[in-house]
């Protein structure tokens, strides 16, 4: 197991606390007295820095939205000055303006410094060579990755998405060893590879990918990695906590490890606000710890995940969460119990008989019913073997939610073609 | 002794599946000689046994019909009063349990076969062997 900074990534529960708590302070006490708008909402939540004993108490601080980056916009977060500045990258909002995040030259240097983490933590060393595919641009991914990938001694080649023949020239030519793409592309990129006639594992040196940005499944992981007979690791990060490299997979591909001295996670409930059991699923609200020009305080992320609270086999201390399961925004009640679409497709996805396809039907407050298509290749002619794949299907989602579902099997292509963004939950329901 | 086929094809219970899944056949003039529908709650699965059962199979699955080809043993009734219970008393007492069956009356009424799916063919059939049972051929289906 290679670490790039072996001493923090292995470092001591108890000490990688003190540390955050430490590095909270500090940036609790910026914020208070540099932005302007942090202070009123503090006042308004009458709280102060220093009521801020330990880590738990973070809970009596007010959250920061997407909403909150558009106040006093674009400057109004900073605790610098703008000579300080050296690099804008903006996300883009769904609505109007987008997010602006300002990074200083240490911010620059710090989310490098993440990202040689990562890289390292793959297997990855100086004197390999990575494809950065990502788009060049406002959006982070792929500046981000070149600086951390620069850091580690490893030669990038800033090739930047499309084109998918220099993409396939360039990897052949140099050597590429690994590839920082997004899955649709690496999809694509594989199958236009095979369709070349190349034998990846002959006539390419690639080893891993680095895949984030768009979510995708497990199945589609393996599949790319069966194609192309590499290591494929999930990367999470977002434009508002400096872009890729927030969490990262270790070898052991279960859990991306957050990098908890930099960031400070908590896991909520994103109806009430309040913190979930530990290993429950909830929205990820992250807090910047080690950010200089634009520190974010309980960032709520909209992203729903969980804690895998047990320690990783790699030996790193920093806690992992699972990937990203979908969007707080898309959770819905029934029987007042709160649910999230991604609780039912995965234990969909994990029953042997149905196939991708599912929709979530809400006709009442006290009933789901959920559609699924079953499997074509799975299917043996055996009315008996549909009933127990019906019945499978209304206990493991009674076990999980609580919620005894109605349960249809379909016909494969009955429901709507699930193009990324597919209507999984169709609520009926007038209150 | 040889084996014969039955498709079987998953069907919402919906008004209008079963007329689609025929029309298929009936347009490439495939003739349906045995048929049975079982349904539950919601769905059910439609067999049939046809004269051309490769081709019928091949054609549902490329207009998107959830379907499979399943063995299945024909065995001769005789078309009289105990004709069935003959045969299932020996089907009983060799322990073999049938999981579907349909009935194929061949030439308007000389010969019935009972058609059944059981869960291991081959094993049933070997046992079956020694009875003194008619089967139904392939060639026989038309």
């Amino acid at each position: 197991m290679s670490f790039w900074n072996k001493e923090i990534e292995t470092l001591e529960r108890k000490k990688l606390r003190e540390l955050q708590f430490e590095r909270l302070k500090k940036t609790l006490k910026r914020v208070y007295q540099n932005v302007p708008h942090y202070k009123a909402k503090f006042n308004q939540a009458k709280i102060k820095p220093s009521d801020i004993k330990n880590l738990e108490d973070i809970y009596k601080l007010p959250f920061t939205t997407k909403e909150d980056l558009y106040v006093d916009y674009p400057f109004g977060l900073l605790t610098v000055s703008i000579d300080k500045l050296i690099r804008l990258h903006t996300s883009s909002g769904t609505t109007g303006k987008p997010k602006a995040i300002f990074f200083s030259k240490r911010d620059i240097n710090n989310s490098a410094e993440l990202i040689a983490r990562c890289l390292v933590m793959t297997g990855a060393k100086r004197g390999e060579i990575l494809q950065n595919s990502m788009t060049y641009g406002l959006f982070t991914g792929a500046f981000v990755m070149h600086y951390g990938a620069e850091k580690v001694g490893i030669l990038v080649i800033p090739a930047g998405p499309g084109n998918t023949e220099r993409q396939i020239n360039l990897m052949k030519d140099f050597g590429t060893n690994m590839l920082h793409i997004t899955p649709s592309y690496a999809l694509y990129l594989a199958s236009v590879i095979y369709d070349k006639g190349f034998d990846p594992k002959r006539d390419f040196k690639l080893k891993r990918a680095y895949i984030g940005a768009e979510p995708y499944s497990e199945e589609t992981r393996i599949k790319i990695e069966n194609m192309l007979g590499i290591d494929i690791y999930n990367c999470y990060g977002l434009t508002e906590m400096n872009g890729p490299g927030v969490g990262f997979e270790c070898p052991y591909k279960s859990g991306l490890h957050i990098w908890e001295d930099n960031f400070l996670m908590e896991i909520i409930n994103p109806e009430t606000g309040e913190p979930v059991p530990e290993g429950e699923i909830g929205e990820l609200v992250l807090t910047t710890l080690n950010r200089e020009a634009m520190p974010l305080i309980r960032y709520r992320t909209r992203d729903l995940t969980r804690v895998i609270p047990e320690p990783c086999s790699c030996g790193r201390t920093h806690r992992r969460i699972t990937r990203i399961l979908g969007r707080s925004d898309d959770m819905f009640i029934v029987k007042g119990v709160n649910i999230f679409p991604q609780q039912i497709e995965q234990i969909l996805m994990g029953i042997k008989g149905v196939a991708q396809n599912y929709q979530i039907v809400l006709e009442s407050y006290d009933e789901m019913t959920i559609k699924v298509e079953i499997d074509r290749e799975l299917f043996d002619g055996k009315i008996e073997r549909l009933i127990k794949l019906k019945e499978e299907i209304i206990d493991k989602i009674r076990s999980a939610t609580m919620v005894k579902p109605k349960v249809e099997l379909l016909e494969p292509g009955t429901l709507p073609v699930s193009e990324g963004k597919a209507k999984r939950v169709i609520d009926n329901r007038t209150i | 002794m040889d084996k014969v086929y039955i498709i079987s094809v998953f069907a919402e219970n919906k008004p209008g599946r079963l007329e689609r899944i025929t029309k298929v056949l009936a347009e490439a003039n495939i003739n349906i000689l045995a048929f049975s529908i079982t349904s539950t709650n919601g769905f059910g699965v439609i067999k049939f046994m046809v004269n051309k059962c490769q081709e019928a199979y091949k054609l549902l699955k490329e207009k998107g019909f959830t379907v499979s080809l399943n063995e299945a043993i024909g065995i001769e009734m005789k078309d009289q009063p105990g004709g069935l219970y003959e045969v299932v008393k020996i089907l009983s007492s060799k322990g073999i349990n049938i999981e579907s069956a349909s009935v194929y009356v061949a030439e308007t009424r000389k010969k019935a076969y009972l058609i059944v799916e059981v869960e291991d063919t081959t094993k049933a059939m070997e046992s079956l062997k020694e009875e003194n049972l008619k089967f139904l051929k392939p060639e026989e289906i038309l």
